[in-house]
């Protein structure tokens, strides 16, 4: 137990199986996207010296996970568990009036902290950026960075801040009537990203 | 949740909520930065009606550590003391566009009727009223108790964790306290087994019915080797002379119901002492039972501001549209609609 991420029952599975969706993402596309990434975090920093992969409950969690393992296969030296954390942002989000009361998440830092550091925040979906803006200002209550990259598994579109990813997984041109969903098998038993149309995602909000 | 007016409102689900957001929030206060935009802009009514110093203080700055505005209005020094009823208080206050009002009263129900009455669109936090309820002291033994007795190294609050199995004996002056009342309510929503300890004269007429075991004998209780002990403080204001009447004397009542050095010996050696303060020392508990490392009464008072957290958060944070809750599985409707409620008292 890292992440403190619930397990959601099985019926969520099941209601996305009736619902129209198409899959955009296996889990071999997954599994690529998430290596190509390691490879570019280590290329763009240089090695691995300084960097903490910080997910951004829910799904960020254990995809910053993959990416923590990934980086520690790929470079010599480096520790997953050393390297990676979660970062809950429900608390700095400017839309906390307009929806139900949310879920607090875990937030855990690796021991040696972000001061000086390079944090990867690690999302699964990059819509309007809020949920980053938010990020930001709660890495600002925990410390002070060297820098701040941002890593996606799907872009997308729809941007309402100036915010862009350093590092995509894949690019997905959507209308903002459809949903698009990530599935986990950590906390969804299997791991695929599909597009539901608008008609049957119902209230699948802003991530 | 709209109002949080006694533990008897909180189902199990909802409880368990009010405890895991209350272990996150207690998380953020461990570093340097304690402060988090989360309620800018609200403003929180402390309304007290009573005197206290931790409550009070304790939802001062757990409003403060939320960003909220914080507006402390004491009985003493206000228009009250002119003879103002609660009703044109509570108008004021919203008139003021208070968003939460956090009240401590001395007449039991005072929180309730600010709550259903109509005066006021604000959420309603009972900080204390009367004999009757003050959940907020619950939630905050029941967080410190989970944390003490189910966490382990990987979930050191507990997260997730009811209190089920575990035996809570509250002990002392039963009878004035809202504090024990609350605790039996929540207590048995979670899961744990609760004896209640005091002599005869100090337990409510009608406990029976309590989902609480009664005992009269200190001794033969902690030989059960309970997993948490909570002393009551004897609360002497609302007793007339030294004992009342409630006991022939002070020390009768130490000899017999006080937590003292031989008492804790005979503890497992897992049990914590919970006090909700403050303590009579000497009277209830004595100072080696006090200061003992498995006392975790500062702990208390800690976890208070985490608690209080979470209830401001979960009261303020979304869109007030409970109807809404319950579809997405959100938040349990606390209490019964404020609408009904109004209706079958006007009619």
């Amino acid at each position: 137990m890292t992440s403190g991420t619930p397990v959601p029952d099985d019926t969520s599975v099941a209601d996305t199986a009736t619902t129209a969706a198409t899959v955009v993402l296996g889990e071999q596309d997954v599994a690529r996207a998430l290596t190509r990434i390691a490879h570019e975090i280590l290329e763009r920093n240089k090695g691995g010296d300084d960097l903490v992969v910080l997910g951004i409950p829910t799904r960020g969690v254990p995809l910053a996970h993959r990416l923590a393992a990934r980086l520690a296969a790929v470079e010599p030296g480096l520790v997953a568990e050393d390297l990676v954390g979660s970062l809950d942002v429900t608390m700095y989000r400017d839309d906390l009036a307009q929806h139900p009361t949310r879920s607090i998440g875990a937030t855990s830092v690796p021991a040696r902290g972000i001061d000086g550091k390079v944090v990867v925040l690690v999302d699964d979906v990059l819509y309007s950026g809020r949920t980053i803006r938010a990020a930001l200002d709660a890495l600002n209550d925990l410390g002070r960075p060297r820098a701040v990259q941002l890593a996606a598994l799907v872009d997308r579109g729809h941007r309402e801040l100036p915010i862009r990813a350093d590092f995509v997984g894949k690019n997905l041109p959507t209308s903002t009537a459809e949903r698009v969903r990530v599935l986990l098998a950590e906390t969804d038993g299997r791991t695929e990203v599909v597009i539901e149309s608008g008609a049957g995602a119902g209230a699948g909000g802003p991530r | 949740m709209r109002h949080l007016l006694s533990t008897a409102d909180l189902d199990r689900a909802a409880a368990i909520r009010v405890l895991d957001t209350a272990a996150q929030m207690a998380a953020t206060q461990g570093r340097q930065i304690k402060k988090l935009p989360t309620l800018r802009g609200r403003t929180v009514v402390n309304l007290f009606f009573e005197d206290s110093t931790r409550t009070r203080i304790s939802f001062e700055t757990a409003a403060k550590r939320l960003s909220a505005d914080v507006i402390n209005f004491s009985a003493k020094g206000s228009s009250v003391s002119k003879g103002e009823s609660l009703k044109d208080t509570a108008l004021t206050l919203q008139a003021m566009g208070a968003d939460a009002i956090v009240i401590r009263h001395q007449a039991s129900g005072a929180p309730h009727t600010l709550a259903h009455a109509g005066w006021t669109e604000a959420a309603v936090v009972n900080a204390g009223d009367g004999m009757h309820q003050h959940p907020t002291q619950a939630l905050l033994d029941a967080f410190t108790i989970r944390r003490h007795l189910t966490g382990s190294a990987t979930n050191p609050d507990g997260v997730g964790n009811d209190l089920a199995g575990l035996h809570v004996a509250v002990v002392g002056d039963v009878l004035h306290s809202r504090v024990a009342r609350s605790n039996v309510d929540l207590l048995h929503t979670l899961g744990a087994r609760v004896t209640l300890v005091a002599p005869p004269t100090l337990l409510p007429v009608g406990v029976g019915p309590w989902p609480a075991a009664v005992s009269y004998r200190l001794d033969d209780v902690l030989a059960q080797g309970p997993d948490a002990v909570m002393m009551l403080r004897v609360q002497r204001e609302r007793m007339s002379t030294a004992g009342g009447g409630f006991f022939p004397s002070p020390l009768e009542y130490t000899r017999l119901y006080g937590l003292d050095a031989r008492r804790l010996a005979t503890l497992p050696d897992h049990s914590i002492v919970l006090h909700p303060g403050p303590m009579n020392r000497g009277l209830e508990i004595s100072a080696d039972a006090a200061d003992s490392p498995r006392a975790v009464i500062v702990e208390q008072v800690a976890n208070g501001v985490a608690v209080r957290m979470a209830v401001l958060y979960l009261l303020l944070s979304g869109d007030g549209d409970t109807a809404a809750a319950p579809a997405t599985g959100a938040v349990p409707a606390l209490t019964s609609t404020p609408a009904s409620t109004t209706a079958g008292a006007t009619a």
